[in-house]
C-alpha cells in the first residue's frame, strides 16, 4: 500500500503531507528564533546600558543584505510560478538567481564578521556581540541549509521534473516556503539589531 | 471520492487525475523485492521496526538509568562506606570511587545522568517513538507514517545523541554534573562532560523534532474514512497532543544549549552574571549576562516536557481500561476537550519551578494561578478513568493491573504537586526531596507502570504471542510495592526539610537526623525493585520465542490495530484492505449486539 | 496551488513584482527612520511595525498564506500565542523592579 496524499490533496484539509509538514516545521523554527529575540529582550531589559547597534555594526552593508535577500525570496517564488507554468528553462534561471543572491548574502556577511574579528571583536566581547553573533550565526546556517536544498533541486534533483512534475514542483514550492522563512526572520533581525 | 473498487486497487490516492509518476512509482511497488539485512532492519523506514528499534534502546537506556540510581542509592543509605562490590569499585577507579568509596563528584554525575538519560532517553523514546511509532498508524488504518525517512533519520539522531551521553562519562571529569537542569553559572562553568550533555541535548532535540512533524501530519492526513478526530482512540489524541508540546516547546531549550555552548566554548556571557568569582578567583568573561535566563528558557521545555511524560502514559492506560471493562470509557468528550487544554496550558505555567528566584508578586500570582488551573484537566482525566471502572466486567489481564495502579498513583503524583504550585508552602518544599517525591510518583509508579501495562498489552500484536502471565504478576506486585517504597518515605524526608542532591543524604543536617534511618528503607526498596525487574527481562526475551500463540485479535479489542490486520501485522502496509470506519472506538458490550464488542471497522449492520 | 492555471500564476506573478517594490519601499523607510535616532520606545515601536507590515507581505504573498488552508492558520494561530507568550513572560520577571 502507498502513502497517500503524497502529491495529491487530502479532501477535507486540502494539503498534501509535505506542505503541511513543512509549516510545522516553520513553526518549530518560530519558537527556535523566539527564543533568541526572547533572550535579547531578556538581556537588554537587564543591562544597566546597551549600545544602540548602528553606533557598532555597518548598516549600509546591512542594508544591502536586505535587499539581496528580498531579492532572492522573489527569484525564488518566481522559480516555482515558472515551474507551474511549466516553463523548465526559466526556473533554473531563477533558482539559479536565488542560489546567487544566497551566497552574495553570505560573502557579505562574512565581510562584516571579519572586519569585527580584525577588530578584536568577538562574540565574548560583550552580551550585545555575543547575541548578535549567535542570532546572525544561526540565521547564517539556516542560509546555507536553504543553498545545500536549493542547489540539489537547480541540479541533481532536477531530474524528477521528467518523471514527476506535479511532485517536483510541490518540493519547490516547500524549499521556497523554507527560504521565505529564512527572509522573515532576517526582516526582523535587521532592525533589531541594526537599527535599535 | 469513497470509491471502493478503485481504492483496493492502489491506495486511497489512486483517483483519475494520477499524473505519470505515480503509476511509475506503484509499478516500482509491484517490483518491489526483499531487502537486505541492514536495510530491513538496521536502517529501516517501517514504522513497526522503527518503533521496536526505540523500545528496545529505551529499555536498555531506562536499565542503565535504574542501574545508575541503584549505585546513588548505596552512597545515601550507607555514606562514605566501603562499596562491598570491589569489582564494581576498581573498575569504576580512582577518580570516581577512590578506596571504593564514591566520590561527590561521581555522585553528582550520576544524579545528573540518572535524569536526564530517564527523561530523554528513555521515557520519551519509549513513550513516544516506541509506542507511538508502532501503534498510531496502525491505530488509524494508514500503511505507515507519513514520512518514513524521515521517522528514520529521528531514531538514528536519538541514537547518536545516546551514544553522546554515555561517551561524556569517559571523558576527564566525567560526564554532567550540574543536575538535569543545567543551571547556570554552575554547568557553564563545569567539566567536559556539560559540553558532550549539550551536544547530546541538540542531536536528542532534533530527533523529537522530526518525530514530531511526523506525528502531527500523520494524524491530520493519514486517518482512514470514516475515522473522524471525535472517533479516534484516546491514545491517539494523546500522542497528537503531546506531538504539538514536541514540536513547540523544545526549540527554546535547543536555543539555550546553543547558548550555553557559547558561553563554555566562545567565552560568551550569556549566562554569566558580571563579578563572577569562582574559588576565589574573578571569571574572565565579559559578563552582563543572567542566569535566570537560562531557567527560563530551560523551564520553557522542562514544563511541558512532563506533560509529554505523562500523556501516552495516559493513553495506553484509557486503552487497556476500555478493552479490560468491556465498556466504552466515560466521558470520552470530556477527556479529549481536558487533554487539549491541558496542552495549552502547559506552555503557561513553567515558572511555578522558580518560584524563590526573587522574582515579583505579581508573576508570581500569575505562574500559582495557571499551576492552579492546570490541575483541573488533569483531575478531569484521572476522574472520568476511575469512573469507567463503574459497572464494568473488570478482567484483571496482567496489563490491567499495572493500568489499575496507575490511578492511584498518579492521583497521589499530582495532589503532591498541589503544595509545590503555590509559593509559601513552596518556600519551604523547594528543593527538598518532597519535591523528588512528587515527580517520581508521577513519572515512576505513575508513566512507568502504564508502560508496562502498554507492553503487555502490545505484545502479542507485534508478535503474535502473549507473555507469561505469572512472570507479569510477579513483576507487577513486585514493582507496586518497592516503587512505593521508594518514593514513599521521600515525602517525610522532604516535610523535615532535607535537602535533595546531598550526596552524603543529610547526614550532616539537625533536621535530617530522626528522618535519616528512611535512606536505608529507600535504598533497599530501590534494590528489591532492580531485582523485580527480572522476571519482566526474561519474560519479554522468552515469550518473543516460545511464548503461547495466540489469535489476531487477542484481547478482543475494538480499535483497527486488533480488528483490521494480522499479529504481527502485515510486514507491507500494514492493512490487506484499506480499513473503514464506522463508528467510535469503545463500542463495547453495545446493548442489542450479540458479540460482547464491535470493532470500529465492523460494517453497519443492515 | 497545484490546481492553479497558467492565467493565474501570470496574476500572482504581477502580485509579487507589487509586493517586491512594497518591500524595497519600506526597507528604505525602517533604515531611514533609525537615522532619527528616536526614544527607546518610540524607535522600537516603528521598527517592529515596519517589521511586520514586511513579514506579513512575505507570508501573505510569497508563501501564500492569504490563501492557505484552516489547518496552517490554526497550527501558526498556536504558535503565535506559544510565541507571545516567550517574549513577554520572562521579562514580566523584572516587571515589579521596573515600575518600583
Amino acid at each position: 500500500m502507498q502513502i497517500p496524499y503524497t502529491s495529491t490533496a487530502r479532501p477535507d484539509t486540502g494539503l498534501f503531507n509535505a506542505k503541511l509538514g513543512v509549516w510545522l516545521f516553520l513553526a518549530s523554527e518560530v519558537m527556535l528564533f523566539g527564543a533568541l529575540f526572547s533572550s535579547y529582550v531578556l538581556l537588554r531589559v537587564g543591562a544597566s546600558s546597551w549600545p544602540h547597534g548602528y553606533d557598532l555594526l555597518n548598516v549600509p552593508l546591512a542594508t544591502l543584505n536586505t535587499v539581496v535577500l528580498i531579492s532572492s525570496s522573489v527569484t525564488m517564488v518566481m522559480s516555482w510560478a515558472s515551474l507551474m507554468m511549466k516553463e523548465f528553462k526559466k526556473y533554473r534561471l531563477y533558482m539559479g538567481g536565488t542560489i546567487l543572491l544566497a551566497l552574495v548574502f553570505l560573502v557579505v556577511k562574512y565581510i562584516e564578521y571579519t572586519a569585527k574579528f580584525h577588530h578584536d571583536i568577538f562574540p565574548s566581547t560583550n552580551t550585545f556581540y555575543a547575541i548578535y553573533f549567535t542570532l546572525t550565526g544561526l540565521h547564517g546556517l539556516h542560509v546555507i541549509g536553504g543553498i545545500i536544498v536549493n542547489a540539489y533541486f537547480w541540479g541533481p534533483g532536477r531530474k524528477m521534473w521528467k518523471t514527476d512534475p506535479q511532485r517536483f514542483t510541490n518540493r519547490v514550492e516547500i524549499a521556497g516556503l523554507y527560504w521565505h522563512f529564512v527572509d522573515l526572520v532576517w526582516i526582523f533581525l535587521f532592525p533589531v539589531l541594526y537599527l535599535l | 471520492m469513497s470509491d471502493d473498487s478503485i481504492r483496493d486497487k492502489a491506495g486511497p490516492q489512486h483517483q483519475h487525475t494520477e499524473t505519470v509518476g505515480a503509476h511509475v512509482a506503484v509499478h516500482e511497488e509491484a517490483v518491489h523485492h526483499e531487502l537486505p539485512f541492514w536495510r530491513h532492519y538496521i536502517f529501516s523506514t517501517d514504522h513497526k521496526i522503527i518503533g521496536i528499534q526505540y523500545g528496545i534502546t529505551a529499555l536498555l537506556f531506562l536499565l542503565f538509568g535504574f542501574s545508575l540510581m541503584m549505585l546513588m542509592r548505596w552512597q545515601l543509605a550507607y555514606p562514605s562506606e566501603i562499596f562491598p562490590w570491589k569489582w564494581l569499585a576498581d573498575l569504576l577507579g580512582p577518580e570516581r570511587m577512590p578506596e571504593g568509596i564514591m566520590l561527590p563528584e561521581f555522585y553528582n554525575q550520576l544524579g545528573a545522568m540518572h535524569g536526564t538519560i530517564m527523561v530523554f532517553m528513555g521515557v520519551v523514546p519509549l513513550a513516544v517513538g516506541a509506542f507511538g511509532n508502532y501503534v498510531v498508524p496502525l491505530q488509524i488504518g494508514a500503511p505507515d507514517m507519513a514520512f518514513p525517512k524521515l521517522n528514520m533519520a529521528s531514531y538514528w539522531a536519538f541514537f547518536v545523541g545516546g551514544v553522546i551521553m554515555l561517551v561524556s562519562f569517559f571523558v576527564p571529569g566525567g560526564a554532567a554534573n550540574s543536575g538535569w537542569t543545567s543551571y547556570a553559572p554552575l554547568s557553564v562553568i563545569a567539566t567536559t562532560g556539560q559540553t558532550l550533555w549539550l551536544i547530546g541535548m541538540v542531536f536528542l532535540i532534533t530527533s523529537s523534532l522530526l518525530g514530531s512533524v511526523n506525528f502531527i501530519v500523520t494524524i491530520i492526513q493519514l486517518r482512514a474514512h470514516g475515522l473522524t478526530f471525535m472517533r479516534l482512540p484516546f491514545f491517539v489524541w494523546a500522542q497528537f497532543v503531546t506531538a504539538f508540546l514536541l514540536l513547540l516547546a523544545f526549540p527554546p531549550l535547543e536555543a539555550a544549549g546553543v547558548m550555553q555552548l557559547m558561553d563554555r566554548l566562545a567565552g560568551t556571557s550569556f549566562f554569566l552574571p558580571s563579578g563572577l568569582i569562582v574559588s576565589g578567583v574573578p571569571v574572565e568573561n565579559s559578563g552582563g549576562g543572567s542566569p535566570l535566563l537560562w531557567q527560563h528558557l530551560f523551564w520553557f521545555l522542562a514544563h511541558p516536557e512532563v506533560y509529554v511524560l505523562i500523556l501516552p502514559a495516559m493513553g495506553i492506560v484509557a486503552e487497556v481500561i476500555a478493552n479490560n471493562t468491556r465498556k466504552p470509557l466515560w466521558g470520552y468528550k470530556s477527556m479529549v476537550y481536558a487533554l487539549i487544554f491541558l496542552g495549552f496550558m502547559s506552555f503557561v505555567v513553567w515558572a511555578h519551578h522558580m518560584f524563590l528566584t526573587g522574582m515579583g508578586t505579581t508573576i508570581s500570582a500569575f505562574f500559582q494561578t495557571t499551576t492552579m488551573i492546570i490541575s483541573i484537566p488533569s483531575i478531569v482525566i484521572l476522574t472520568a478513568l476511575f469512573l469507567s471502572l463503574w459497572g464494568g466486567s473488570i478482567r484483571f489481564s496482567v496489563p490491567m493491573l499495572f493500568a489499575l495502579a496507575f490511578l492511584p498513583m498518579f492521583g497521589i503524583g499530582g495532589l503532591t504537586g498541589l503544595p509545590l504550585g503555590l509559593a509559601p508552602p513552596d518556600i519551604h518544599l523547594h528543593d527538598t526531596y518532597y519535591v523528588i517525591g512528587h515527580f517520581h510518583y508521577v513519572v515512576a509508579p505513575g508513566t512507568l507502570l502504564a508502560l508496562f501495562a502498554g507492553i503487555y498489552y502490545w505484545f502479542p500484536k507485534a508478535t503474535g504471542r502473549t507473555m507469561n502471565e505469572t512472570l507479569g504478576k510477579l513483576h507487577f506486585w513486585g514493582s507496586f510495592i518497592f516503587l512505593n517504597g521508594v518514593f514513599m518515605p521521600m515525602f517525610v524526608q522532604g516535610l523535615a526539610g532535607v535537602s535533595r542532591r546531598l550526596y552524603d543524604g543529610g547526614i550532616q543536617y539537625a533536621h535530617a537526623q530522626e528522618v535519616l534511618y528512611l535512606n536505608e528503607v529507600m535504598s533497599v526498596s530501590a534494590w528489591l525493585l532492580g531485582v523485580a525487574q527480572i522476571p519482566f527481562i526474561i519474560n519479554f526475551f522468552l515469550s518473543m520465542k516460545k511464548g503461547k500463540k495466540v489469535s489476531d485479535n487477542h484481547w478482543e479489542a475494538t480499535t483497527l490495530e486488533w480488528s483490521a490486520t494480522t499479529s504481527p501485522p502485515l510486514a507491507h502496509g500494514n492493512f490487506a484492505k484499506v480499513p473503514e470506519v464506522h463508528r467510535g472506538p469503545y463500542e463495547y458490550s453495545l446493548p442489542g449486539h450479540r458479540k460482547g464488542f464491535v470493532p470500529q471497522n465492523e460494517r453497519v449492520e443492515a | 496551488m497545484e490546481s492553479m492555471s497558467v492565467e493565474q500564476v501570470k496574476k500572482s506573478v504581477r502580485v509579487y513584482i507589487t509586493v517586491f517594490v512594497a518591500l524595497m519601499a519600506l526597507t528604505m523607510v525602517t533604515v531611514a527612520v533609525s537615522t532619527l535616532h528616536l526614544s527607546v520606545v518610540g524607535a522600537v515601536s516603528v521598527a517592529l511595525v515596519i517589521a511586520s507590515i514586511k513579514a506579513s507581505l512575505v507570508a501573505g504573498y510569497f508563501m501564500h498564506l492569504i490563501s492557505e488552508k484552516r489547518v496552517i492558520y490554526a497550527t501558526l494561530v498556536l504558535t503565535g500565542v506559544f510565541f507571545l507568550v516567550l517574549m513577554f513572560l520572562p521579562v514580566s520577571h523584572y516587571l515589579d523592579r521596573i515600575f518600583g
